[in-house]
């Protein structure tokens, strides 16, 4: 495996290696919740906990976790700390809880978590665990905030709840239904990858059959 | 037993588990390339579907009374190893079948729509029979879902796109879209 600087650990995740606008992984939540910007935050939060904490604990349990079964062990980790946070946002924010409904108990199937844990924390010490989980969280609350955000604005006229629309605003309704997560993640994938296109001009741009026979009969 | 048609139809389409709660994307983005693909997909997780609610209702008849703190590890460990028993047997039964699912099959163990039936199926209250005819409707939509995005997908291949837009982005609009269409299957059940 490649050798990391700590700062590379930190950093990778959150805009290069981005788990979501990058790897397009973790998508359920991404479009099941960021209806508000309030969801997408606590959403966020709950996801950062549990990435943290099991990546720590398994970085440190490295040593007494059978390969055979590691995958178990890591879902099981990963589940406790899920259930920890769920009765966390139970006690302390019943709405979102509830406006988040079974999404919050499947951040234990996230596919964010259970690949850093595979991927990193299972064979790095625990500091670069945990500055790894630290980068991947931020970067998945940073694609959840690029959600919520529009989608909140143009589908209720606010964000975080104020109103920021004026009186003469037609809420796009559509926004906050389920339609919405999928256009808004379609529009802002369309924009990320002609940012790239941009960024790497001199490539030549891959061709498409048609577009190859025409230049064959040119 | 219009009660249980009532479950059935709604799991199946107004309550589309992909296009309506957005539960197993990955599938649906990842394997709905090829519409033989989607199809065996859908079946596998129909038939995974049907298994988890059947222990489902078995554990929060006997187990998850007494120990409802321990409800998503239980879920999550049955499903875990019931994905594992189904890819042993089907190895020794059927080893054409085992191949041609290949990787999809472990992977089925991740997707949130068998963990999100499980929940549903508990917050709901719904028994045994309920349970099945539920986990039934959602495999149909599973399937549904999966199809008409492998049918448009392979038009799509074809046609003239700009090349920009050949990415997951546009996957996802046309998802969009299809969600769009689904919406209007919520007027089918008012009374």
């Amino acid at each position: 495996m490649r050798e990391t600087t700590p700062t590379q650990d930190l950093v990778r995740g959150i805009w290069r290696e981005n788990p979501v606008l990058v790897q397009l992984l973790g998508l359920c939540p991404t479009l099941a919740v960021t209806n508000t910007v309030a969801n997408s935050l606590a959403m966020g939060l709950a996801t950062f906990f549990v990435l943290l904490g099991s990546s720590v604990l398994v970085s440190a349990f490295k040593r007494f976790i059978p390969s055979q079964v590691r995958i178990s062990a890591y879902i099981l980790i990963i589940a406790t700390f899920v259930t920890v946070a769920d009765m966390v946002l139970q006690a302390v924010v019943p709405d979102i809880h509830k406006a988040l409904g079974a999404f919050i108990a499947l951040i234990v199937v996230n596919c964010i978590i259970l690949g850093r844990q595979e991927a990193f924390a299972s064979r790095r010490p625990v500091g670069r665990a945990a500055l790894d989980a630290v980068g991947t969280g931020a970067g998945f609350m940073i694609a959840l905030l690029l959600m919520g955000a529009p989608r909140e604005l143009l589908g209720s006229g606010s964000l975080l709840g104020v109103r920021i629309m004026g009186p003469a605003f037609e809420p796009w309704v559509i926004m906050i239904l389920p339609p919405g997560g999928f256009l808004t993640l379609g529009v802002i994938l369309l924009g990320f990858g002609w940012w790239q296109a941009r960024r790497r001009e001199t490539v030549r741009p891959r061709l498409w059959p048609h577009e190859v026979v025409a230049e064959e009969v040119a | 037993m219009g009660e249980l048609l009532w479950i059935l139809m709604s799991a199946m389409v107004v309550n589309n588990f992909t296009l309506a709660l957005f539960l197993g994307l990955c599938p649906f983005l990842g394997v709905s390339a090829r519409v033989s693909t989607a199809v065996r997909m859908g079946a596998a997780n129909l038939f995974v579907l049907l298994i988890t609610s059947l222990s489902v209702s078995v554990l929060n008849a006997f187990v998850l009374g007494r120990a409802p703190y321990l409800r998503l590890i239980s879920f999550i460990v049955v499903i875990a190893s019931l994905v594992q028993i189904v890819e042993m047997v089907i190895r020794k039964v059927s080893p054409t079948l085992f191949r041609e699912l290949g990787i999809f099959l472990p992977l089925i163990t991740t997707n949130c729509a068998i963990l999100g039936l499980a929940i549903f199926q508990t917050n709901r209250g719904y028994g045994f029979v309920e349970g099945l005819f539920f986990s039934v409707g959602a495999g149909l939509g599973l399937t549904l879902a999966l199809v008409l995005m492998a049918s448009i997908r392979e038009r799509l291949e074809l046609s003239t796109v700009p090349a920009l837009a050949r990415n997951m982005g546009l996957v996802l609009i046309v998802a969009g879209t299809l969600s769009l269409a689904f919406m209007g299957f919520a007027g089918l059940f008012s009374t």
